[in-house]
């Protein structure tokens, strides 16, 4: 319909897209960052939380009591070794080898498992001592914070599986990679998140 | 996670079998060498704040606290570089304000937080003898 | 062997006959009322067979339009409940002065303000909100859907989920009676031993993960399929308001997940997050969870502007004035949302220099917010302004919101608010611009937006009726409050000493039946305008002279919205193709690709309540099945890659085609 007619001569504008043009990955890879960004604020919640109640000891056991930061940073190194063989099953999967892919996943799996499960030992072992999440609010905060980011690998694992299963029914197609994409954000981002974990949590309640 | 079903604007349908190299959406692509890098620093980044509290090197608590703290940024930074692909050009630049925005707002939590907190408890009356056992 | 006792422990947990409430009369009237009406409805589906209509068409769907409806839906009945409550409450107060009693006793008084408030924020405000912002925002932008539409599903669901187990507090066992915030230590397990702040947390965690995923959709939404040529600042500014709005739900509603966390934990497994004793800090609690609480209500009210910034410019025939100044102000006022938390508990003691930071940002939070203002005014400024419904809830808004948000900054100064925290003052400044603010927002809203989703106009006498009963009726409820608050009255009492109050809350009382005259006549209208809806059918899409690309579309839409996607040349995108004598192309249709339906939503949702209500009544066998069944359902259906179908171009040309004629036929 017109309501005003172009002046004779001169083009008029287009206001229709009449052309096709490819749209990318229609926003998955971006949507799913945001879903991090809105996970940093689930931890900034728990960190603040360990700020404040993570010297209330109530007459109990402190992280210098507690802590064994030998064990700590072997996990540390599974956890980084984890981070770069996932670097390496992307940059397989980058050339389109779907088997050098699965093994380096497979690798990066053994690595989390062994993080979640030195933490689990840690746990039982802690509370085997009597330092129960129910002993005080530092220990409350702790194994909250700790364990968040314990389930939170947990869950990684259980999507990398998952995943490994889904490349090998169906090989590299687009949407696996968009996949396998979208856990390496995640698998990474549990590592920054980490960083944080053995600096403010292990390291600086420790020292006295 | 879940796929999600990309909304409708007509595009190339779904590829069975075979890779298109899609364009990688942070830009750089991660190689070998970047991998590395960012590992060998992690690493060492890594084993600073370790032997500086388990070997109680500095002896001044407050001075070994700020060291590992500026350590423990300077690592996340090299996690985003090398292993993220953080750069200022993906999605148009909506990935680094979207961390931006997020970063802003973590510290507004912590910082406001503890400040608030600590001085809720600044402010609490005196307790007694039984009360003060609960305290650290 | 198990003797009677445990085994019943075991496989119903603490839930128990005595949950039901046969010996108090109201729920029991509420109870055969909802019973009889639910099953009427259910009947009345079955009869004419419509269930797999319904399952096919609207509880399956990925359509942002359908999805955007049934959550208005949802927010609608909820303001009944909800304002159910409030009648229950000023009626209550009215009467109990004295000597007088009333009839609703405390235990139950407190059920009744902490649901009122639970169910207005969570159950209405967010979901009406959020309805509004699937239905249009997409619409405005150009595009086909948002950019996840079955996590658009998902999310709908889940606000529901959350929504039914609430409601299901009212008829097995007990709400909460802890506030619609739970503080602790009244929260704890100590002294609210019972199921009602459980309902309380585990609703809010299942509706808080589909408000968190609907953020993320939305915002990935405006970033990503915005139509070719809709820079950032040619966006409608109710998709700006949206932007920011979903930039802190993304944000916000992650602390309040891991905050109910805690508070669950403390109650469940018995750690010592926000106890007394071993450490714990209460106080903590509300500092988190008005971290969450306070940036929360500007989630509420900045699409509330977006709106009254799209009808201003409308109804006035004028471009928005200020759009730049609109912007930045969006962006401020989304910035400094997050740093005025504090001024919720000023009284709570972190002394003079914190109050002192707090106060002045929440003074500057209202500098934008009057930018604001002074824009729509200069938009209406010399504007051929036509009155329409939609016009005149923005005419009632702009000075009962100013009002509100007048008392907003005398209630920012500390000393003042260490006579007006929890008093009916505070009680009617938030009403003032939650009602002013995002209710007449709403309302204003649907007036202007349904001819668009359903093909007609909304009776005018009837909304105009309903208008002038919301704005009377409000002033006639608050000005009491506002004037008793300032003398004293605390809030959340069930019973007053002194006589002299009961002429301020008997008025208030009057006020609130006028609302529900209000509220009743918007229901009417709705009826009224079915029924005639031929007489106010829309042929044209475009029924107000709009300015922005919905109106360039059939009322209501094709399902893939667009059959070429619009490229935009500047603000106000309809406009300036109507201004320009745009030409819509009739023919060279081809395929559109659409995201199938699914029922996995659905499922997900129903065993995410199943799950809430197993963890409230400590049914532990239900809930890790239903926990593992979440898994499995999730887990299954990302094996399932056949997601997605083309409308064949036959078929598009076909609707394409009837669309001109119905637009020939109009004109």
């Amino acid at each position: 319909m017109h309501e005003t007619t172009p002046p004779p001569g001169a083009t008029a504008p287009v206001f229709y897209e009449q052309e096709e043009h490819a749209h990318g990955d229609g926003g998955t890879l971006f949507g799913f960052w945001l879903y991090l960004m809105s996970d940093c604020l689930i931890f900034a919640a728990l960190f603040a939380t360990f700020g404040v109640l993570g010297r209330n000891y109530a007459a109990g056991p402190s992280g210098a009591d507690l802590f064994d930061l030998r064990l700590v940073a072997v996990n540390t190194g599974f956890l980084l070794l984890s981070s770069i063989t996932y670097g390496f099953a992307m940059l397989e999967m980058d050339k389109d080898r779907i088997g050098p892919t699965l093994k380096w996943l497979a690798v990066t799996g053994l690595f989390g498992a062994a993080f979640v499960g030195l933490e689990l030992y840690e746990f039982t072992h802690l509370i085997s001592e009597g330092a129960t999440p129910r002993r005080s609010a530092f220990l409350s905060s702790f194994f909250l914070l700790v364990g968040t980011h314990g389930l939170h690998v947990t869950f990684g694992i259980v999507w990398l599986l998952t995943l490994m299963v889904q490349v090998h029914r169906r090989g590299l197609i687009a949407a696996n990679q968009r996949r396998l994409m979208c856990l390496s954000m995640f698998w990474h981002f549990l590592d920054v998140v980490w960083i944080g974990v053995f600096t403010f949590v292990y390291l600086m309640g420790s020292m006295r | 996670m879940s796929e999600f079903a990309e909304p409708g604007i007509a595009r190339k349908p779904q590829d069975h079998g075979g890779t298109h190299g899609e364009p990688h959406p942070h830009g750089a692509q991660g190689t070998f060498r970047s991998y590395m890098t960012g590992f060998v620093l992690s690493v060492i980044l890594t084993a600073i704040p370790f032997w500086l509290v388990m070997g109680n090197v500095l002896d001044d608590t407050l001075l070994t606290g700020i060291v590992i703290m500026a350590l423990a940024a300077m690592q996340i930074v090299v996690h985003m570089v090398y292993f993220l692909h953080m750069n200022t050009k993906s999605e148009g630049g909506w990935t680094f304000l979207a961390l931006l925005f997020t970063l802003t707002l973590v510290v507004i939590t912590l910082v406001g937080s503890i400040w608030v907190m600590y001085h809720m408890d600044q402010n609490m009356m005196p307790m007694s003898p039984h009360e003060a056992l609960q305290r650290p | 062997m198990f003797s009677n006792l445990d085994l019943q422990q075991l496989l119903f947990g603490r839930l128990t006959l005595e949950a039901i409430p046969y010996h108090e009369p109201i729920l029991l009237v509420t109870f055969i009322v909802v019973a009889a009406g639910g099953l009427a409805l259910v009947g009345a589906v079955t009869w004419y067979g419509k269930w797999g209509y319904l399952w096919r068409e609207w509880f399956t769907s990925v359509d942002h339009k359908k999805i955007g409806i049934m959550y208005v839906i949802l927010a609608i009945v909820m303001l009944l409940r909800g304002f159910a409550d409030a009648l229950m409450m000023i009626t209550q107060k009215a009467l109990s002065v004295g000597a007088a009693e009333g009839y609703l006793p405390p235990h139950h008084y407190d059920q009744v303000f902490s649901a009122h408030g639970t169910i207005m924020i969570f159950f209405m405000a967010m979901p009406f909100v959020t309805g509004v912002m699937n239905y249009i925002m997409p619409l405005q932008i150009g595009a086909r859907d948002v950019a996840f539409p079955f996590l658009n599903n998902f999310s709908f669901w889940m606000t529901a989920g959350g929504a039914v187990l609430t409601m299901m507090s009212l008829f097995v066992g007990e709400f909460s009676r802890a506030t619609w915030l739970a503080y602790p230590p009244l929260s704890g397990a100590a002294y609210s031993p019972g199921v009602g702040v459980d309902y309380y947390i585990w609703g809010l965690q299942i509706a808080g993960v589909g408000t968190t995923l609907s953020g993320i959709n939305l915002i990935a939404t405006i970033v990503k399929m915005r139509a070719p040529g809709m820079t950032m600042m040619k966006l409608p500014v109710f998709c700006w308001t949206t932007l920011a709005s979903n930039a802190i739900i993304v944000t916000i509603f992650p602390i309040l997940t891991a905050t109910l966390a805690m508070l669950a934990l403390d109650r469940y497994v018995g750690t010592r997050f926000f106890t007394n004793d071993f450490g714990g800090n209460s106080m903590l609690y509300m500092n988190l969870i008005w971290i969450w609480g306070h940036p929360e209500v500007y989630v509420l009210v900045l699409p509330a502007f977006g709106i009254y910034s799209e009808v201003v410019s409308t109804f006035s025939s004028k471009r928005l004035f200020g759009y730049t100044s609109m912007v930045y102000a969006t962006a401020v006022i989304a910035l400094v949302s997050w740093l005025t938390w504090l001024h919720h508990f000023f009284t709570m003691g972190a002394g003079a220099n914190v109050n002192a930071f707090f106060g002045i940002t929440t003074m500057i939070i209202s500098i934008p917010t009057g930018a604001k203002v002074f824009n729509w005014l200069f938009t209406m400024y010399r504007g051929k302004i036509r009155f329409e419904t939609p016009m005149i809830w923005v005419m009632g808004f702009i000075p009962t919101f100013v009002i509100g948000g007048l008392t907003g900054v005398l209630l920012a100064v500390p000393p003042a608010d260490f006579v007006l925290h929890n008093s009916l003052f505070l009680v009617a400044h938030f009403h003032n611009v939650i009602i002013g603010g995002v209710v007449f927002g709403l309302l204003a809203g649907v007036q202007y937006w349904f001819p668009k989703a359903f093909g007609y106009k909304l009776d005018p006498f009837w909304g105009k009726t309903s208008f002038w009963c919301w704005l009377v009726g409000f002033w006639i409820t608050f000005m009491p409050l506002y004037i008793i608050g300032l003398m004293g009255v605390t809030r959340r009492t069930q019973h007053f000493e002194d006589p002299t109050l009961q002429p301020f809350l008997t008025f208030a009382a009057v006020g609130v039946f006028i609302i529900l005259a209000g509220i009743l006549a918007f229901v009417v209208q709705l009826v009224v305008s079915f029924f005639r809806r031929e007489q106010l059918r829309d042929l044209t899409g475009d029924p107000w002279g709009g300015r922005t690309l919905e109106w360039s579309t059939t009322s209501p839409p094709p399902p893939y919205n667009f059959a070429f996607t619009p490229v935009v040349h500047d603000l106000d995108a309809w406009w300036d193709m109507k201004q320009r004598g745009y030409d819509h192309p009739l023919g060279g249709f081809r395929p559109i690709h659409m995201p199938r339906n699914t029922g996995t939503g659905v499922v997900l949702a129903g065993l995410s309540t199943v799950l809430g209500f197993a963890l409230v009544w400590y049914i532990w066998w239900l809930a890790a099945l239903s926990f593992v069944g979440l898994l499995a359902v999730a887990i299954g259906h990302t094996f399932n890659y056949d997601r997605d179908y083309y409308i064949p171009a036959d078929d598009v040309d076909r609707i394409e085609s009837r669309r001109a004629a119905q637009l020939v036929g109009g004109a």
